[in-house]
């Protein structure tokens, strides 16, 4: 039986491993929120620097704050060439 | 600093300036906010030496060329150091782009050392191409335990015993090839001269000097010609330290300016924006009360620094914003691309002087530079010591081509010597940029003549060069357009790419080839992409060979549509 794995999520815990898609929804709610676009907007393959209308800076900005929330440290050349949250996620999946 | 008249090539210079500092720290690398390494000169030195040797062994010869592909890191600088000292030639690679952009500019400088970082070379490795590539030697950064290098060298572990021998080069001999454009197309390789960075760098540290004890924080990538002249060669040459950063995070950048006091910095205008943003957000958290005394300060500052910058006192009459910036910083350096006047003026008007240049790469790093006597936001500044301007064809309004004359000049682009016959002509280097001499001699920038954009981050892009993202587009036939050259405007706002569709007959612009279109986009790194569309009724006009004629075109679009015909992409 695989063992459990805790993650930080701001104050509270996970106390199971996430899947790719709960990690993407998770990068999704924290975009909307910190860029403030309806979350309905978004969807995993949206190009970010365009949905939510960012330039590569705050992109890096974004990348902070997902490493914040998943307890995981992503070196910048991770988001290089990455545009999409489905492979901004599959990265981050990766590291967990 | 070094007297560099005395210096015929940069592996002289910065020998020298290592042995007269042993003791000054000359680099700082930092990770976030913990500091990975800290070098004295004579640390630095002890890096390079074994790894001269160890080059000279695996045969690098004086006038052989070895790229470097890595982030700003203190590696970079080392190896950058081996390489001059043992007289070989530097291609410096910018780190941002793709493996087969890497794998374009690798083949076409005919390198035959690499020094690269891992996560880099792993991607240049898989990369169908891979095997065109043939290297004498490949040196590998920071690559982790039982990793497949495909031969290369684990650059940690490529030192040798011995005393290496110092090769001298001549000035007019090649010290660095750097790629200002072209991957995708027709790849520009600059070649610069030992002359040409002797002379920019004499010309700078006159206006701008470094002593030791100055901490220059090394943000632009080092490939780069303005980090190159500023974060390397000139601070060394006076003993002054280059402060790096592993995370361009702006919380990150922010936090190394009070962490390691910095002097000087040189910024891009989106980085520079967004600390403005980061600062008018801090303010408006103000209370009323802070916020009223906050613009007394300002006002009385602007009032005081009206002549000249006078950063002492702007340091007293606004403590806590010179604090966040760590109480040192003498000014924000921005070039490469072209900034809001409104941005430099809020920091000025803070105290924080903006020197805006103007520079390319094939005159060396920078032309013209404001000398702050007094800031002047709506210019670029004066030409700089040893470089004459002067305006082409000027039309009624003083506006022209900008030439430049200097012995920072590009010696040629390498194995193009029809492009460099179109670039140099009599002397004189025709930048493609428009621009015009006010009375106080500063020049004022007013577009392009030359089909590319600057962007924002201080990219030049080529639109020949996004070309090839769209091949096998469902269409007749497309082009790529700065917009700014098919509507010339005499502004350097809102530059973008421009797509021009030629349907096949009777074919409709729908959903699915919308849909292509924005992947293809989407496949480009974000500063490379096309920011709209028109869609154009006629054959292409076409030479004997086929090939577009891009004028012809850029000026039937800009005859018969308007740039508002572009559709958003």
């Amino acid at each position: 039986m695989p063992s459990l794995t805790c993650h930080r999520l701001g104050n509270a815990h996970y106390d199971t491993m996430r899947t790719q898609e709960q990690t993407l929804d998770e990068i999704l709610n924290l975009a909307a929120t910190h860029f403030k676009v309806p979350r309905e907007k978004l969807t995993p393959h949206d190009d970010f620097f365009k949905t939510l209308g960012i330039d590569s800076l705050q992109a890096l900005d974004l990348l902070t704050r997902l490493e914040h929330h998943f307890n995981v440290e992503l070196p910048d050349y991770e988001l290089q060439g990455v545009s999409d949250f489905s492979t901004l996620a599959s990265r981050i999946q990766s590291r967990l | 600093m070094l007297d560099l008249r005395q210096y015929t090539c940069l592996g002289a210079a910065l020998r020298d300036a290592i042995e007269r500092w042993p003791n000054e720290t000359c680099l700082i690398e930092a990770d976030r906010d913990r500091e990975k390494q800290r070098l004295t000169f004579s640390d630095f030195k002890d890096l390079a030496i074994p790894r001269v040797r160890a080059l000279q062994d695996v045969d690098l010869k004086p006038g052989d060329r070895a790229a470097i592909i890595m982030t700003n890191q203190s590696k970079w600088l080392v190896s950058a150091y081996a390489i001059f000292y043992a007289g070989g030639v530097l291609v410096p690679l910018d780190y941002k782009l793709t493996a087969a952009e890497h794998i374009q500019l690798l083949l076409h400088s005919k390198a035959k050392y690499l020094v690269v970082e891992y996560y880099l070379w792993r991607a240049i490795m898989q990369h169908p191409q891979f095997g065109n590539l043939k290297f004498r030697t490949v040196l590998v950064t920071e690559a982790p335990a039982g990793s497949e290098l495909a031969g290369a060298f684990r650059w940690e572990e490529f030192r040798r015993k011995g005393d290496p021998e110092f090769v001298n080069r001549q000035k007019q001999d090649a010290a660095c090839i750097v790629y200002s454009s072209g991957t995708g197309g027709r790849p520009k390789g600059c070649v610069l001269t030992h002359e040409n960075y002797l002379e920019q760098c004499i010309a700078l540290t006159a206006w701008y000097p470094f002593w030791p004890g100055v901490r220059y924080l090394s943000i632009l990538p080092t490939n780069h010609a303005i980090d190159f002249m500023v974060g390397f060669i000139g601070p060394f040459v006076c003993g002054a330290c280059v402060v790096h950063l592993r995370t361009l995070r702006p919380e990150y950048v922010r936090d190394a300016f009070s962490r390691y006091k910095i002097t000087y910095v040189s910024l891009v205008p989106m980085v520079l924006k967004n600390l403005e943003r980061g600062l008018k957000a801090k303010f408006d958290e103000l209370s009323k009360a802070k916020r009223f005394l906050l613009e007394r300060a300002i006002a009385i500052n602007k009032l005081l620094t009206r002549k000249r910058p006078r950063v002492a006192l702007s340091r007293k009459l606004l403590p806590q914003v010179h604090a966040a910036f760590g109480g040192e910083l003498q000014a924000l350096i921005t070039g490469g691309a072209f900034m809001e006047p409104s941005t430099m003026q809020f920091f000025y008007d803070l105290g924080i002087p903006v020197v805006n240049g103007y520079g390319l790469t094939e005159g060396g790093t920078a032309l013209t530079l404001n000398d702050l006597k007094p800031f002047r936001a709506d210019t670029v500044g004066k030409p700089l010591p040893g470089v004459e301007l002067r305006i082409l064809n000027p039309d009624a309004e003083g506006i022209g081509e900008v030439a430049a004359r200097s012995k920072t000049v590009m010696s040629h682009y390498l194995d193009d010597p029809e492009l460099t016959a179109q670039t140099i002509v009599d002397g004189w280097l025709l930048t493609g940029d428009l621009g015009r001499f006010d009375g106080d001699h500063h020049l004022q920038l007013f577009g392009r003549k030359k089909n590319m954009i600057v962007t924002e981050g201080g990219k030049n892009i080529y639109p020949e060069d996004v070309e090839n993202a769209f091949d096998g587009l469902a269409v007749k036939e497309y082009c790529i357009f700065a917009a700014n050259y098919v509507w010339p405007s005499k502004s350097l706002g809102r530059e973008m790419l421009v797509l021009v569709l030629r349907l096949e007959n009777n074919q409709e612009f729908n959903q699915e080839l919308r849909n292509d279109l924005n992947a293809r986009n989407r496949s480009l790194p974000d500063f490379k992409r096309v920011g709209g569309y028109v869609i154009w009724d006629k054959d292409f006009p076409r030479t004997a060979s086929m090939k577009i004629k891009r004028t012809e075109l850029a000026e039937e679009v800009r005859n018969r549509l308007q740039r508002s015909a572009v559709v958003g992409l």
